[in-house]
């Protein structure tokens, strides 16, 4: 970073094809270089270079835009400033702070976030030692309770030379110089190219997401990755709101990546109003939102969820479990798919460029739980919802996706239809975590959870062969013991897999509290089995009223296992009395 | 633009479709304005979809019959497209384009504006909330549309799909405030259209209406135009006067073969069944321009109407509006065959912003409960009723006959409704209440008891005289 900047290169509009601009004359311009365009000086990257042509894909309406218009280049790849200032507050897929008091968003706004905003700096680090990238500088509070740790950006070495004393400072000033470099609370980095860290960490640690249907079927780990797909109105936004709500990470970043503007301001009051069960701060003080919806720029929308795991290994390198929330990479391979197509690439499969896997499995393999350059433990887990046309699971997002991750929750249509919310269907999701999460859970001494899950799992698949039957013969022609088990799954349905996320009763619930609730319903389910083998006719066990197990879940509060054990030692004492 | 006289240029490279190719320009932007004049002295209006070196690719919403290449001249007016906003469009009826075919002057209004529109900032919105009462039961009472959702009408070529948007833009209304209408029309045929202007004739004429039509006859490219159009009409009402504004659009899916169409004159590769890749971002260019914002009481409430070829949902058209809609309201064919009107399908059908419209102070206190124990029950009488086709209906207990009962019911006294009948929301609810109490009193457990005793004790007589 010595000497004078070099001139930067300057050239001409040669077509405009709505968001997609080819420029010539752009001297030396590298791949994903960022680009003013015309007087307004729109943003755009450089996305393919040819002879010399340059082809540019714009983040704002160009309308007006002319061949001949200049064109200057910025000197680097599309780049966001990392820094205190992000928890709490909404931005668009280039970082740009969406300030509620604007209210259209018109072509040309500034990219610099308001950087006279002072922050009180704590230093934690001592002139004269040798530090490199990752190393602690200081202490910032955002909000009440979330400590920001200003580190040596990736890529800095050398001796503290100066550091800041307990202050007010601007996070674009100096606090401290490192070697020869001065460093500010915020930096610079480019969106596209992860953020460094020591090593891959391989000890499996639990997210709890607080839906049953998660944790106890298609469990996760902090740093894996999880694709929810589903036809429209499956719930895959509302299911990423829940974990976005309830999950025991410390930072999340959402992005709306081209959906609806409705929602964003549907989480955005949420999360304003919940608090944080670990700190009681309102919960979005943990939250940095991402909005690109589906009227804002289309390239943007491509840009956006790299902003959105830039944003997220910024906080991972300060030693903090994130969790990136994508809704709906299907909107940001369309974007990939129109620049395609405006740019007369060869399609691969519907349209789509033939690097859309590879996009997708680098996007997913920015996943992970690391050793941070700092040396602390951090991760960042990807979930991204699909939104396949038609619903058709074949497409090539959807399939592509399915490659990448280690969890697929996968929603179903029928389910949804029938109000089974969340609609995550037992045949399509998987979780390739949960053999880790079992030795996870019997090392914490619950030996019993992979054992428990394999019984749920297992009724589910038997009831669903035994309802094909009934369809043919109807249920009354099934023996007794089957159709006990139907009896069993539908309780397992109602009372533990189903959670209403507009209940306050029910909208999280506490890990003991999943348990206590799926015991009670194996051992009902145990119980009935004795009983028809001792003669009890399903029909006599039909007809017993158990509507309180299945309303268990909304007894007590989201962690109240009493309220459960009373229901279930009644359910049971019932049963006892018939046998 | 009046300001600055554009440049004309004369004679085209190409005419194609909905596409002349202009060359030799200098200075023309994408997205510009352009006026295309005929020999005969006709004037057409285009936008710039494409330019590159000295050549723009002008999109004629008008097409291009009677074109010739070396006569027409084209002049670019250096900014977007953009019309007059205004409440002058009020009481007006205008063709697609927004010429007036009502023998009114041309409409004038307070200034141009851009019919793009720019997108609204989402940290800038309010949550939809507060009900508009349609005066349909089925709608008011299960799929409530709440100001400044999208909630779109998904039918069926045959169904009675324009009578039921013309009669909720007749009589749909909200309890304070201003309230507006605005209609686009999209490739209806001229019978439909005149019947709809019939029916909205008195909404127009006290003022409180704005109605644009494109029939089928009418340019199709003219189509991508017309909703742009009334919503920017709407915006206007919406935001800038703080009004209420419902905006009905029908039918969409002319609009989107309107898309396919100039999409396939450009020769771009073509997605599912031919629609452009971009048709998704197109259609949310429009959906998402509604809503409410912070600094304004007005909302903007959509309504678009689109047929499913086929009856198949997972055809571009209904599976990408439901991709960015806020729920659907679904006829059937299987309710037209029992002349149900309008032929509302209950269990396909979701307002997913119902919860923000309904309740105490906003319907009534027993909205929720009653829709929910609505979809609940019907859920089970479809179960029962697939059952019946499998042991007939002597094989049912009682308890699963009362089922078949209750959906007839609600059928015949709670969906079904006169073409002009426009009900209060405390008559649909009780109507609903009528067919609920069918139900054996067990299973009513989403009720309040309360009022669950209270109407059984007015059902009471009923049921006695019954046989
Ligand atoms: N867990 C849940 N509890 C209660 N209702 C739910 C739940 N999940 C989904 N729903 C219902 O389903 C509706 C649609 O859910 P959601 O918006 O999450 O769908 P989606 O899959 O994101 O659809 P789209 O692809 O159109 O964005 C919600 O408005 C709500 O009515
Ligand atoms: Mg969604």
């Amino acid at each position: 970073m010595s000497g004078a900047p070099a001139a930067l290169a300057s050239g001409t509009v040669r077509r405009v094809n709505g968001p997609v601009v080819d420029v010539v004359g752009l001297d030396g311009v590298a791949m994903f270089d960022v680009v003013a365009i015309g007087e307004a000086g729109l943003a755009g990257e450089i996305v393919s270079i040819d002879g010399d042509v340059a082809t540019a894909q714009v983040y704002e309406y160009d309308g007006g835009v002319a061949p001949g218009d200049r064109v200057t280049s910025r000197g680097e790849q599309l780049s966001i400033t990392l820094g205190p200032g992000l928890l709490g507050h909404v931005f668009d897929g280039i970082l740009r702070p969406l300030e509620p008091e604007v209210v259209w968003l018109a072509a040309g706004r500034s990219d610099n976030p308001a950087a006279d905003t002072t922050r009180h700096f704590t230093p934690a680090a001592s002139v004269g030692e040798h530090l490199t990238g990752g190393a602690l500088l200081g202490r910032v509070t955002e909000g009440e309770h979330f400590e920001h740790r200003v580190l040596v950006p990736p890529g800095i070495e050398g001796i503290l030379t100066q550091l800041a004393p307990e202050s007010d400072a601007r996070a674009d000033q100096p606090i401290a110089r490192v070697g020869d470099v001065d460093v500010s609370m915020s930096h610079r980095w480019p969106v596209r190219v992860p953020r460094p860290a020591r090593a891959r960490d391989r000890e499996p640690r639990l997210l709890r997401t607080g839906q049953r249907v998660l944790d106890l079927l298609y469990p996760i780990v902090r740093g894996s990755s999880a694709s929810v797909p589903g036809g429209f109105g499956t719930g895959k936004t509302l299911l990423q709101q829940q974990i976005a709500k309830w999950c025991d990470a410390e930072v999340i970043v959402y992005v709306g990546c081209g959906e609806r503007g409705n929602e964003m301001i549907d989480v955005l009051d949420d999360l304003a109003q919940l608090s944080d069960p670990r700190t009681g701060g309102p919960l979005r003080e943990r939250t940095v939102c991402i909005a690109n919806t589906s009227n804002m720029p289309v390239m943007a929308r491509e840009a956006s969820i790299y902003t959105g795991v830039a944003v997220a290994e910024y906080f991972r390198d300060m030693g903090y479990d994130v969790v990136v929330i994508a809704d709906s990479t299907s909107r940001w391979a369309e974007a990939l798919r129109e620049f395609a197509s405006r740019t007369n690439q060869l399609p691969a499969e519907e349209g789509y460029p033939a690097t859309l896997a590879s996009a997708l499995a680098a996007f997913y393999e920015r996943a992970g739980s690391f050793t941070t350059l700092g040396g602390s433990r951090g991760s960042v887990t990807i979930i991204g919802a699909v939104s396949p046309p038609g619903g058709d699971l074949t497409e090539p997002v959807t399939a592509q996706t399915r490659r990448f991750v280690r969890c697929v929750w996968s929603l179903d249509r029928d389910l949804a239809y029938a109000r089974h919310y969340p609609a995550v269907s037992w045949n399509e999701s998987f979780s390739r975590d949960s053999d880790a999460i079992a030795g996870v859970r019997s090392a914490a001494g619950d030996t019993q959870w992979a054992e428990r899950r394999a019984l749920a799992l297992a009724l589910l698949a038997e009831a669903e062969r035994l309802e094909s039957l009934v369809e043919l013969v109807g249920a009354a022609a099934l023996p007794d013991r089957q159709r006990v088990m139907l009896r069993s799954a539908k309780l397992l349905k109602e009372s533990v897999l189903q959670q209403d996320a507009m209940s306050d009763a029910d909208a999280y619930c506490g890990e003991a509290k999943q348990q206590a609730l799926l015991e009670m319903i194996l051992a009902i389910h145990e119980r009935f089995l004795e009983l028809v083998d001792h003669g009890v006719s399903a029909e006599r066990l039909d007809e017993l009223d158990l509507a309180r197990v299945s309303a268990a879940r909304e007894s007590g509060g989201a962690e109240d296992v009493a309220a459960v054990t009373a229901i279930r030692d009644s359910a049971l004492a019932t049963l006892k009395a018939i046998g | 633009m009046i300001d600055e006289i554009p440049v004309e240029y004369t004679g085209a490279r190409s005419v194609g479709g909905p596409l002349l190719i202009v060359q030799d320009v200098s200075g023309v932007g994408w997205d510009e304005d352009a006026t295309i004049t005929l020999d005969t002295g006709e004037q057409r209006h285009g936008v710039v979809l494409d330019v590159s070196d000295d050549l723009a690719v002008v999109q004629v919403f008008e097409g291009t019959s009677g074109i010739s290449l070396d006569k027409v001249r084209v002049a670019f007016s250096g900014t977007p497209m953009r019309v007059p906003v205004g409440p002058q469009w009020l009481g007006r009826v205008c063709n697609g384009r927004g010429e007036p075919i009502d023998g009114g002057p041309p409409v004038r209004g307070d200034h141009l504006v851009a019919v793009n529109g720019v997108p609204i900032n989402p940290a800038a919105r309010q949550l939809p909330r507060d009900p508009i009462v349609t005066g349909i039961s089925a709608i008011d009472g299960l799929t409530t549309l709440v100001r400044g959702q999208k909630l779109p009408i998904f039918s069926v070529g045959g169904l009675p799909h324009l009578e039921l948007a013309a009669q909720i833009a007749a009589q749909a209304r909200v309890a304070d405030g201003a309230f507006q209408i605005v209609f686009a029309a999209m490739g209806v045929t001229h019978a439909d259209a005149d019947a709809t202007r019939d029916v909205l004739e008195e909404r127009s004429e006290s003022g409180d209406l704005a109605l644009f039509i494109n029939t089928a006859s009418d340019p199709v490219v003219e189509r991508v135009l017309t909703p742009r159009l009334a919503l920017t009409v709407a915006e206007h009402l919406a935001f800038e006067r703080g009004g209420h504004v419902l905006v009905l659009m029908c039918d969409m899916t002319s609009y989107a073969e309107a898309v396919r169409e100039v999409s396939a004159a450009r020769g771009e590769v073509p997605g599912r069944q031919g629609y452009p890749g971009y048709l998704f971002s197109d259609l949310a260019s429009l959906y998402e321009r509604c809503g409410r914002l912070q600094v304004s009481p007005g909302s903007l409430t959509q309504i678009p109407v689109l047929t499913m070829p086929a009856g198949d949902i997972t055809h571009p058209v209904p599976d990408l509006t439901g991709y960015i809609t806020e729920g659907q309201i679904v006829l059937s064919q299987e309710m037209q065959s029992r002349n149900v009107y309008p032929p509302f399908d209950a269990l396909s059908s979701l307002s997913r912003l119902m919860r923000h419209g309904v309740g105490r102070d906003l319907t009534r206190a027993d909205h929720m409960a009653v829709s929910g124990q609505v979809y609940a029950a019907l859920s089970h009488a479809r179960q029962v009723r697939e059952l019946t086709d499998l042991v007939g209906e002597s094989g049912l207990g009682e308890g699963d006959r009362a089922y078949l009962r209750f959906a007839d019911a609600l059928e015949t006294g709670f969906v079904n409704q006169g073409r002009s009948e426009g009900r209060s929301i405390d008559d649909s609810l009780e109507r609903a209440w009528t067919a609920l109490t069918l139900l054996p009193v067990g299973d009513l457990s989403r009720l309040d008891p309360d009022d669950l005793a209270r109407h059984l004790a007015l059902q009471l007589p009923a049921s006695e005289a019954a046989p």
